[in-house]
Parts: structure tokens; sequence; C-alpha cells
């Protein structure tokens, strides 16, 4: 059957007629299929929801039991008939849980990847191509000046700043779902070994995150009184960005800001923001990762979600792949 | 490369003073010659290259690139050597993270190459880096580091590093070129000081303190000249062996903005005055304002029209050098009096002398001091009679006594969080006084400030601004500021004049939030009307002008 009968964009987001149901809807819908727990993507008041389990359970942290009506844990490569469809999820690499979905229908094969990301991430599944009609790919980075650096580069430079500084606090900004728990996990792969603090807004993921087995060391609330501000004197804190223009920023020594993101590449980002250090470390894939990906997938088309689609759109057209933007709307192309 | 690389980028995105120059003293201590000597230039803005022009580096982008990609890159980014430095793609089989080259071995490449290569040279150079240093090569030969560092502040990291005073680094800088290895040397302890052959060199200059609340009591008049101090800026003249200089007070050489003055000191000595506009005394013809002054200020090159219109001349304080004679050990008048001599013999139309003025008491001179003859005069100098010219600032010889600043009440209208320290507060303000518009009474803003207010008085400040915003653009909140509900502050600032950048056609030098007046309405606040009639008009006292309701 022709790909665009099978999905095809609605003001709610993705939907497939056949199975009856919405991938990553924007507003509530009755039947829900997830990619990740990323809050622009996983939303409460779905009726029915199937996502992987950590995804089923990163929402219930975030919504509360009620989240939705009724769930469907979706296991990795299991395939399961919907409708007049059939679905699979596979790995996406982007945040733990995080998953492509495969939608399949008289032998035409769309995969939904979602985020995504192609480097190795100690938190989560590796992303696996899944052979396909329709790739279906974000273009969250999708110019060509995004090539990210390796990880170990950038959490150098904040363990040499550490030394460089050890009378200031270095407060890192790291979205709470993934980014924060990736920087942490690399920081002790790197060999830190001291106590890492965090904002209130992480402690229900990061000890999720233990809780599926994910080493992140000695981890503390950053929550002490004014009194005792020379205490996070070279310590480093690790909070949602937003908190860092707040008041709560103000309990630390002349705090250093970081800010943990694939946007930290362009300069004049970082300048605007007030960043003092970049860390470019991103959940998405850069260029390369992401023209790299659609080589090796070699799908007949590529609909282009969210992000920058006019650049990639482009390449695979000069690549002679047919392409097409999506023009999703309700995805945070900023939250990364 | 990498590290002179990771340092530019540190210190684009550090805001702080103290930070900067760790970084900068770090990096000098870790890195060898002659690399962080040409990084020296660099930041310096001492290194001269031939620079490169955008379009070839265009073309050599669109070589390996579509057009079209390009375009979407440059729009994202917005500047050409970031926009390449990103996209830059090596050639495929080249090693995936190439060895660093070094910041040495990339200038001797640039210096060495001719100028018909300049394409394949660039080019190469860029294979072989990665991304940063990509970026941090492109400045270099575009030639615009833009790096929020003053020469004044790496001179600062250099003593830093040697643990020296920094007016020995001014001292020793026009006597060295890139890539500084005898300074490097020195600084590092492995060898002596450089001696320098150069004569037309920059001294540090001798400062003053601020007059504080009790000083004067203690201090006889009769051990002290007084002088005007005029507002112009300070520089240092130096005509040795037919070399001739003009420094800034922190050592920048300026000579190529001012020709008219250099070729009219046709005298032997090292001279230090108030670089002004206007005519000498000697002409008599009146001194003009800074603003004025600003039109001749950081120029490479200056146009004929421009001398005629605003010619420049030397007030002289005094004298280091009388001829080749460094006379900075003798006393204030001995100098005054070699000073004298030199300037009446110097051209009339370029130097006059700082003329004393006579007193008997502090009191005295505080009258004179409040309604000063002329309106360039900023404040008083006072000169310790007995005193030989030191570099720096101690606290005793040399004291400045500034005229009361100028004070209006404004009202807060718009906030900006602070950078760095201050990037969790609302600190920079902008803020307005009252003015007629179509009927109506409306605030029209008239300025910015972002200091003066204590640590407690900023907590207040931000606090206001947190629970009164109206709107938010982007960073900035815009604060209620209506006539019975708002934030008033007292305003300080040293100068005022016509601008016509600015919606409210005034411009201020120096403004600063001086007191918070919490026990004023906005409706109290001053005119639009009140800050034009100030432009030339003497100063008030400290006391605030009074506001609608008188």
């Amino acid at each position: 059957m022709k790909p665009e009968k099978l999905l095809y964009p609605t003001p709610k987001g993705l939907y497939c007629e056949r199975g009856g149901f919405y991938v990553d809807p924007v507003q509530p819908v009755e039947r829900a299929l997830i990619t990740h727990g990323h809050a622009d993507h996983a939303r409460s008041g779905h009726t029915h929801v199937m996502a992987t389990r950590e995804t089923l359970d990163i929402m219930r942290i975030r919504y509360g039991e009620a989240f939705c009506a009724s769930e469907q844990e979706a296991v990795l490569g299991e395939r399961v008939g919907i409708g007049e469809v059939t679905v699979s999820f596979h790995p996406a690499g982007h945040v733990l849980g995080s998953a492509q979905i495969a939608v399949e229908a008289e032998g035409t094969r769309i995969v939904v990847s979602g985020d995504y990301k192609r480097r190795r991430d100690p938190t989560c599944l590796p992303f696996e191509p899944i052979n396909c009609d329709v790739f279906i790919t974000e273009a969250t980075f999708g110019l060509p000046v995004f090539h990210h650096p390796p990880d170990s580069g950038e959490i150098a430079r904040l363990i040499t700043s550490l030394g460089q500084f050890p009378e200031r606090a270095h407060l890192v900004g790291a979205y709470a779902l993934g980014k924060a728990q990736r920087v942490i996990a690399l920081l002790r792969e790197a060999g830190y070994d001291k106590p890492i603090f965090i904002h209130g807004a992480l402690a229900k993921l990061c000890d999720y995150y233990q809780g599926q087995g994910i080493e992140l060391g000695d981890i503390r609330p950053a929550t002490i009184g004014p009194k005792d501000k020379q205490s996070f004197a070279g310590a480093v804190v690790i909070g949602p960005p937003a908190a860092f223009s707040d008041k709560w920023a103000r309990r630390f020594p002349d705090p250093v800001a970081i800010f943990a993101s694939g946007w930290m590449l362009v300069r004049q980002r970082a300048k605007q923001r007030g960043v003092e250090l970049p860390m470019i470390i991103s959940d998405h894939c850069d260029w390369p990762e992401l023209t790299d990906t659609i080589t090796e997938i070699g799908p007949g088309q590529v609909w282009v979600t969210h992000g920058r689609e006019e650049a990639l759109v482009r390449w695979c057209e000069l690549q002679g792949i047919a392409a097409r933007p999506l023009h999703l709307v309700g995805y945070d192309d900023e939250g990364e | 490369m990498r590290a002179f690389a990771e340092l530019l980028d540190r210190l684009v995105l550090t805001p702080q003073r103290n930070a900067k120059i760790k970084l900068m003293a770090d990096y000098f201590r870790t890195t060898p010659d002659p690399d962080r000597g040409y990084a020296l230039a660099a930041i310096a803005g001492t290194l001269t290259l031939k620079t490169v022009k955008p379009q070839v580096l265009r073309q050599l982008a669109l070589e390996r690139m579509d057009e079209v990609l390009f375009r979407y890159s440059y729009d994202y980014v917005g500047d050409l050597a970031e926009t390449i430095s990103l996209v830059w793609e090596r050639t495929p089989g080249e090693a995936a993270v190439p060895a660093d080259l070094s910041l040495g071995a990339v200038m001797h490449q640039l210096e060495t190459a001719g100028r018909a290569n300049v394409h394949g040279l660039v080019r190469g150079l860029l294979d072989q880096l990665e991304g940063s240093s990509r970026f941090a090569f492109l400045k270099l030969v575009t030639g615009g580091l833009r790096i929020g560092v003053s020469a004044r502040l790496v001179k600062q990291a250099l003593a830093e590093m040697g643990d020296v005073h920094i007016a020995e680094i001014e001292t020793l800088w026009h006597g060295l070129s890139p890539p500084y290895s005898s300074l490097f040397r020195w600084l590092s302890g492995a060898a002596d000081k450089p001696e320098l052959d150069m004569p037309a060199v920059f001294h540090a200059v001798m400062l003053a303190t601020p007059v504080g609340d009790n000083d004067l009591a203690a201090l006889d008049p009769k051990d002290f000249a007084a002088e005007w101090k005029w507002d112009g800026i300070r520089v240092q003249l130096a005509s040795v062996g037919g070399t001739r200089r003009l420094y800034s007070r922190s050592g920048d050489d300026i000579s190529s903005a001012f020709p008219d003055i250099l070729e009219a000191a046709d005298f032997d000595g090292i001279l230090d005055g108030e670089l002004l506009v206007g005519g000498t005394m000697r002409s008599n013809r009146a001194t003009r304002s800074f603003s004025d002054l600003q039109q001749r200020l950081n120029r490479k090159t200056v146009t004929r029209k421009m001398l005629e219109d605003f010619p420049a001349f030397i007030r002289g304080y005094d004298l280091l050098f009388s001829g080749g004679r460094d006379i900075r050990p003798e006393n204030f008048l001995t100098r005054r009096a070699a000073l004298s001599n030199l300037i009446e013999k110097a051209a009339p139309t370029h130097f006059d002398l700082s003329p004393l003025v006579p007193f008997s008491s502090w009191e005295e001179l505080d009258r004179l001091r409040a309604d000063p003859p002329d309106p360039v005069i900023e404040g008083i100098m006072l000169k310790r009679l007995d005193s030989p010219y030191t570099s720096g600032r101690s606290k005793g010889p040399w004291f400045k006594w500034k005229r009361e600043p100028y004070n209006f009440d404004a009202v807060l209208m718009y906030a900006q969080r602070g950078h760095g320290k201050r990037s969790s507060y609302y600190s920079d303000f902008t803020f307005g006084v009252w003015t007629e518009s179509e009927g109506n009474q409306v605030l029209v803003p008239v300025g910015k400030a972002y200091f003066g207010f204590t640590d407690a008085e900023l907590e207040v400040l931000d606090r206001y601004v947190r629970n009164n915003t109206v709107e938010r653009f982007g960073p900035v909140r815009s604060i209620r500021a209506e006539a019975e509900h708002g934030f008033v502050v007292e305003v300080a600032f040293e100068g005022i004049n016509y601008s016509s950048r600015h919606k409210s056609g005034v411009a201020m030098r120096f403004p600063r939030i001086a007191r918070l007046r919490t026990d004023k309405l906005p409706r109290d606040a001053d005119r639009l009307e009140t800050l034009l009639a100030m432009i030339g008009a003497p100063q008030v006292g400290a006391e605030p002008i009074g506001g609608l309701e008188g």
C-alpha cells in the first residue's frame, strides 16, 4: 500500500488509520504509541498507551499513576498486531527506554525513529537500524554545521576547569531525563568519584536510573542551607537548565555556568545564554550521524519531522533519495 | 593550536576579569615558546599578518559543499569564520583526528607563504586542524579575534604569571615584539629582565588616589600644589632621538590617530599630560568637551577634515625625561620647572601647561572645585611638592578630588539579568524620566546602569523586578512603572550630552545607581527638561534636583 495511507500527519500528531493509533500525539487521544519519555513526545491524558516498560515507568514518575487509563508494555523486537497493522519497537539510543516504532501493513513498512542518536551512551541501548520503505527522522541538528565532538573531550574540559577554579561551584545545566544521567555516568567513566550534587527535579529520575542498574555513584541532593555555601566550592552540581537563572543558583559560591547540550556548539548560542563553559553533549544525532544513518538504512523515502527539515531534505535530494518534510507541530526542537 | 583554541573559547564566554586573567596566566605557564608569544600577540593585537579575504574562505568552503546547504548553515550561525570552521569536512581518507599542529608552525607557514598560494595554504591548514582550532585559525587570518580582552588585561595576566608588577610589563611592552621569547624567559625565571634599546618606550604612569572622607584633615595645604583635572584622556608623549610615540595611560600606542601631535612634538623628552580637543590656552581658544575628543579616539587613520574639525593638543602635567635625562627622581616643583621650559618652546597650538590653582585652605579649594572656571574641568588634582614621579597608584603623593557627580531621580523601566556572578539577578537596568508626549505624561528611557548599588540593594532591586514584571521580551523584563506605582532610583553620572542615537536625545557618561529612593513615587522623579538643562550647565551639588512635586 501507499505509505501516505499507512501513516499521515494530523494536528494531533502522526496518525495510523488502519491501526487506529497516533505516534507521540501532542493532544490527548484514544490510543497512543510513545517513542520515549520526554515531555513533548510523552504527554498525559491518553486513554490507552503502548510504550516500552521504561517509558511507561518514566511517564508514571512524571505524571502520576493516572497518566493514562490503560497501558501496554512493548517488548523490544516483538511484533504486535493492532487493528489491520503490525507494530514493533526497536532501540533508538536517545534516552533510557527510547524506541523507534515500525509500522507495517501489506508489505509496506514505515519506521518512526522518534528522537535518536548513534554514539555510545552508557545509560541506554544503542540505536538499531531497521530496514524500511520509509524512514521518518528527526532533524534537530539537521544542518552541516553540527559536528558534535567526542563526549570524552567535553567531560575533560569540565574536569580541567574543576582543577583551575577549585573555589567555584560548577553548575551543569542538563535536561532532567537522559542528559543529566548521561553526564553523571560519563563523569564516572572519566574517573570522577567525588559526590555529585543534584537539583530536586532530578532526584526521582536519577533514582529510577539507578534502580535500572545504571551506575551513577554517590549522588546527593544540592539542598544545604545558605550557611554551608562554601561546602559547594569545587563541587559538581547538576540541575535543569532553567534553575540556573533562578534564585536557586545563589546558594552556590561564584558558580561557573555550564550547559550540556548539542546547541553549545554554536558560540553565540552559549554567549546568549550566559554559559561560561559549554559542553557539547547531545542526545540527538549530529549532521554526519543523520546522513550516515540514512545511507546505512537505505530507505525508499525519507520523511523529516521536527527540527531543520529543509537542509536534510536538500541533502536527500542531492543523494537521489526521495524526501519531504512532514511539518509536524508541537515538538520542541529547542529541547535537547 | 588546540590549547590556544581552547583558551579563546573560554575567554569569549568568561565574564569575570579575574577568571580571564587566570585562564591566560595558566595558558602562558603551560605553553612553550614561540606558541605562547604568538598567542599573546594575537590577543594584544600586535600580530601583523596578511589577512585572508572572506571571499576566499567562502570559495574554499564551496569547493566541498553544496551552495544551498552552505547558505542554510551561514544563515543559522551568522559568522563566516565560525560557519566554515563548523561545516568543514576534511578530505576523505585522512586521519579521523589529526595530530595537533602548533600555533608556531601555523604562523610560520602563514608568514612564509606567497600571496599567490593563499588558497592552497588555507585549505591545507583547515584540513590539518580540528573544529575549535579551525575557528581560532580562521579568526587569526581574518584579523578579528574579538574576545573581550583588552591589551591591559593580557598584561595583567603576564604580571600574574611572572609575579611582577604590571608597570614593569607596560614599560617593556613597546620595546618587544612577537613572539616575545625574551619576555617569557624572564617571566618564567629562565633569564634576566630584557634590556631595551628602543628609546621611546612607555613608562608606567603615576596615578592618584581619590580624596577620602578624612584624608585632607591630616594634611597641610602648604605641602601641596593643586591643578585642575581636565576631562580628556591621560597620555604619555615620548619623543626621544627622533622616535615619537603617543601612549594611552595603560600603554596602548595611539600614535596613528594623532599625527598632528606627533608632528608638532619637535623636542626631546617624555611628557605626561591630558589629551584634549579644541584650542590651547596659549592660542586663547576654548577647550572642547570629551564627546568631541571621542571623535578622534579609537581610529587607525585620521582624515584631514577630522584634523581640522577636531584639533588635538596636550595639556602638560609632568615631565619624566628632560632631553635624554631621567628626572623622575626629582621633586614635583623641579620637574614642573623643566616642563614649563619645554612647553614654552613647543608649538603653542599643540601644547600648553596645566595651570596651578592657588589656594590657602582646603575649604577654599573645595569652593573652587564646586565652581570651576571651565566646563571641561572634572575636579582637582593635589600633588605633594616634594614627591618624585613614581609609577602606579600609591596613596599619599597624588590625590584626585573630583567634582560632585550630577544627580537626578529616575524610574526603573526595564531590567535584564547580569552575567557571571550576577546571572541569577536582574542587575542591568534601563531607567527613564518624565516627558510630555501628545498631551500625556510618559516615561522616556534615558540610560542604562548596572552598578553603583550594594549587594543588599541588588537583592531589593531583583525582588522588585521579579514581583513587578509587566512583560517579557526575550531576556528583558518590562517593569511596572506608573505615576503611582514603580521604583525610583537616584542616578549619578559624570557628564551629559546631546545624542541623536537615543530616543530621549541625551546620553550620559558613567551613569550608576547612587541610591534607591523607596521613599519616592515615580511621579516625584525628574523630567527630561531637567536633564536637557544640565547639558553645558554647571553642576549642582550632591542634592538631587527636584521632581514633579517640587
